[in-house]
């Protein structure tokens, strides 16, 4: 027998053994994190052994280390970045002053309440993608998915020591919430509600990780430059993770277009009927994918003027994406930014104080980096000889939130009559027909090698291992 | 590995970006801060990226993972590679060839007897690409590695090493007119942390600039001392450094790094950036084997890791398996360490010397030693405690690996199953330039 290091319990590079107070309350958690994922985690999974890339340190030796382990063994920790003791504030009023190691007292509900809300959004994702396994397809994609399931689990684990460590009793309590919310959940939603809708399939969950995921890594770069440096270096870290995610959606999508353009040249056919009745996904209905998802993520970034996102941002707490490579006078004040209003029916821009529409600001950067990528799609259809392209709808199409909420609007930038919208809404947004019809593609094919007919084979596999590789094992 | 600047043909790094999706991860882990982006595309720099590999794992696609031969001078650079939108094919081997004939030490592949079966390899293409199987896992049973403490983005971005020795370490350059020579130069660290592991290399920065005002940029040379020093106990390490006296046209030039180094004397001061390398490392569990196949200067990796069994055998404490070299050179006077090589126990290391170029003798390449060495070679690779080290110029890898090829076929095995077996398992490793 040998002694259990505790120290191991929860694998970790912040020296948790030598807070034995931190410790303690961490480990109390652990175990009600552990009932959270077996009661809302990945369904059916409990047996499988899943090639999973695993953090053991944070230097490029140590993160991914890839091998068979069963979910439930997967070492959820608590991995920062390094620290540089000389770190300085770079934005906002405490420009050129000290980084934070703790946090400064008028700011405590401003981070607590950042911190709270990017925690939450980490078990949703779980919560909403936890059907999935059972209609994979493939093998590749099944252990895609389980990989994103484990990583959400480590991000709610790096917002949990943060919440533990600099917030006290409210911190404690605010973790324990945070397993308590459930996605979609009457009387105890998720606090977002892109995260609240369900992914009832597999190409809802590409455009969920191309889009919602890629929300995420704005929102992380954002706090990746944050004054607290705890948030800023475990946040840094957090992102090389979600790198991943992006990539299961970019591709995923990517590679059932590149089925779609095939069935389209091999029956030589444009209609989605036949494209249908071929078991491929026609490309309108792909389109009417991407202008939901992308529309309900876009709301993710919060109101066009927002005097929180000021707050925010003068007070150190959160950045600009890439705030460090931006050459102006990273303060801001006197400084203006062009959102849109609706006046007269007609869409108009108006300059606004740049420090309220911070949150516009990252909402043009993602919107910038997402259609860089539905350019790499549309490259897919190119090269088959297809002449129709996807396009990312105006950003006023679908809103819910802030000054754009509730406008009738067209994807391609017209505001329209209820009418227009009553009468056109089935082409611009999924319909129950679209969902039912994706969801009968939907089998699990997950034989090694093999894949469901609405998908192409991904080009490579993970890790440099064969596309016909045993990605799970089936316990 | 030796100074990738000088050598005629590099493997020159590169992202596909058709695969990419631009997430910034090789960027930010980038230890020399080897890659950059526009709107469109992720790039590598040619002239700064010493193959550490440190961004190949995290990358989440696999892009990452591309290389092409390439002559030196001919590297795509930065601006040709932001406006791709596919990766290039490799360059056809007839326009490569003729670029390593100035060196003396290039092995030119014999033509194999077959010609070689169609291989799938990683990046799709349908040749045989041999660097497809090379290893980017260390054995399971190596040391750990440290890696870039000092660099462009290390707090220290360099550190100081003094010169303790250069010795002419060939027969090649005793007589004047003729310094075409290798050296080997010891180089200690006093004081600084510098701990390093047979199989890794370091960086040397040249004093003074280049034709365009610019500091000259490091270059790289494989360490040839065990990691418990040149002289055991002491924060010290060798590097084996030929001179670069022509280009692959034959004109005369002098490589601005290796000159530097050879000339150096007792009591200088160099610049040093690493150590690099985390997978082209020596396996450390008793009775494990370690064959080794090697050209001129490829030969200073081979010397660290016997340097390093030799002393643990010494010991008496360790229990190790075989050792096996092939060491090709143009001739016996021209091969680094031949003295000290003939004076190694037999049944401590097994010996196959290939010179190409001996007067009045067929030309013999590491690969023909190889062959003729087939039914052990095969024994060996069919152990799972045997790893595969092979150094020196890119001209040989290919026919080093397509005589392995044939060695496992030839045992009636199949090479993508062993092939994909010494890839996976971290036991073959391939390092030429």
């Amino acid at each position: 027998m040998s002694t259990i290091n505790y120290s191991e319990k929860i694998p970790n590079n912040v020296n948790l053994s030598e807070d034995r107070t931190l410790q303690r309350a961490l480990e109390g958690w652990q175990p009600n994190f552990i009932n959270w994922w077996d009661d809302v985690g990945p369904e059916g999974s409990t047996n499988h052994e899943v090639y999973l890339r695993t953090a053991v340190s944070v230097d490029p030796q140590g993160w991914a280390q890839f091998g068979h382990v069963k979910m439930r063994d997967y070492r959820w920790g608590i991995f920062l970045n390094p620290g540089d003791a000389e770190r300085k504030i770079h934005f906002g009023d405490n420009l050129g002053e000290k980084a934070w190691q703790d946090v400064p007292g008028e700011h405590r509900a401003n981070l607590r309440r950042i911190i709270v809300t990017q925690g939450d959004t980490e078990p949703a994702s779980v919560e909403q993608q936890r059907h999935l396994g059972l209609t994979a397809p493939s093998m590749y994609d099944l252990r895609n998915l389980f990989q994103i399931n484990v990583e959400e689990g480590r991000h709610l684990w790096a917002m949990v020591y943060l919440l533990h460590k600099h917030f006290g009793r409210d911190g404690r309590e605010e973790a324990e919430a945070l397993l308590q919310r459930t996605s979609g959940d009457q009387d105890n939603p998720r606090i977002l509600g892109a995260f609240n809708e369900k992914t009832p399939d597999w190409l809802a969950f590409f455009m969920f990780t191309y889009f919602t995921d890629r929300d995420g890594k704005f929102q992380l770069s954002a706090l990746a430059e944050s004054a607290f440096d705890p948030l800023a270096r475990t946040t840094k870290f957090m992102l090389t993770e979600e790198a991943h995610h992006m990539f299961v959606g970019e591709s995923g999508v990517s590679r059932v277009l590149t089925r779609t353009a095939q069935v389209m040249n091999e029956l030589k056919t444009d209609d989605p009927a036949k494209v249908r009745a071929a078991g491929a996904i026609d490309l309108g209905t792909i389109q009417r994918y991407l202008n939901f998802h992308y529309s309900v993520t876009i709301d993710l970034f919060g109101a066009d003027q927002s005097s929180n996102a000021a707050i925010f941002y003068s007070s150190g707490l959160k950045g600009r994406y890439e705030e460090g490579k931006r050459s102006d006078d990273h303060v801001l004040k006197g400084q203006t930014y062009k959102v849109l209003e609706v006046k007269d029916g007609k869409l108009v821009e108006k300059d606004v104080p740049m420090l309220n529409a911070l949150n516009e600001v990252l909402r043009d950067d993602f919107i910038a980096d997402s259609v860089a990528g539905v350019n790499r799609w549309n490259k897919v259809l190119e090269k088959a000889g297809i002449p129709t392209r996807l396009t990312v709808p105006h950003k006023a199409f679908n809103r819910q939130i802030g000054a754009l909420a509730g406008i009738k609007m067209s994807p391609d930038g017209r505001v329209v009559s209820e009418a227009e919208w009553e009468a056109k809404k089935s082409e611009w947004l999924p319909t129950p027909e679209d969902f039912a019809f994706v969801a009968s593609l939907m089998g699990r094919v997950v034989d090694p090698g093999k894949f469901a007919g609405w998908i192409a084979p991904p080009v490579m596999g993970i890790n440099r291992q064969p596309v016909d590789f045993e990605y799970v094992r089936f316990g | 590995m030796n100074a990738i600047a000088e050598t005629a043909v590099i493997k020159q790094h590169l992202i596909d970006p058709e695969i990419c999706i631009r997430c910034n991860t090789c960027e930010a882990i980038c230890p020399v801060q080897a890659i950059t982006h526009d709107n469109l595309n992720y790039v590598v720099d040619a002239s700064k990226c010493n193959l550490c590999m440190d961004c190949i794992s995290p990358c989440p696609t696999g892009s990452i993972d591309n290389w092409r031969s390439m002559p030196r001078i001919r590297a795509y650079s930065i601006e040709e590679q932001l406006k791709w939108e596919e990766l290039p094919a490799e360059l056809p081997p007839e326009e490569l060839e003729g670029l390593v004939d100035a060196d003396p030490e290039a092995a030119v592949a014999p033509t194999p007897a077959a010609p070689p079966a169609v291989v799938k390899d990683p990046s799709g293409q349908e040749t045989f690409n041999s660097s497809a199987f090379g290893a980017t896992l260390p054995p399971w049973s190596a040391a750990h590695a440290y890696s870039n403490i000092y660099g462009p983005k290390a707090t220290q971005k360099t550190v100081t090493a003094t010169v303790v020795g250069n010795v002419r370490v060939t027969e090649v350059g005793k007589t004047a007119g003729s310094d075409y020579d290798t050296h080997h130069i010891v180089l200690d660290f006093g004081a600084m942390p510098f701990p390093v592991l047979e199989g890794q290399s370091i960086g040397v920065v040249p004093p003074g600039v280049d034709d365009i005002g610019r500091k000259h940029h490091p270059r790289q040379y494989s360490i040839a001392s065990p990691r418990n020093g040149e002289r055991p106990g002491y924060n010290n390490l060798s590097l084996t450094i030929k001179r670069v006296l022509q280009d692959h046209d034959g004109d005369p030039v002098r490589g601005v790094a290796s000159n530097y180094m050879c000339d150096l004397q007792v009591g200088d001061k160099v610049e040093v950036i690493g150590p690099f390398g985390t997978s082209f490392l020596m396996p450390n569990h008793p009775r494990s084997n370690i064959v080794m196949i090697c050209t001129g200067t490829g030969s200073a990796p081979m010397r660290a890791m016997t340097e390093w069994r030799r002393r643990l055998r010494a010991s008496g404490k360790f229990e190790g398996g075989k050792l096996m070299l092939f060491f090709g050179a143009r001739t016996q006077e021209e091969l680094p360490y031949f003295g000290p090589l003939q004076s190694l126990p037999k049944d401590f290391i097994d010996i196959n010397f290939a010179f190409s170029r001996t007067p009045g003798q067929p030309k013999r390449y590491v690969q023909d030693a190889m062959r003729e060495r087939a039914a052990d070679l095969a024994q060996l690779v069919q152990d799972p405690n045997t790893f595969f080290y092979v150094c020196g110029l890119k001209s040989m890898e290919e026919g080093v690996v397509l005589a392995l090829r044939d060695v496992v076929q030839g045992a009636g095995l199949n090479w993508d199953t062993v092939g994909g077996a010494l890839k996976r398992e971290g036991r073959l490793h391939l390092e030429t330039y």
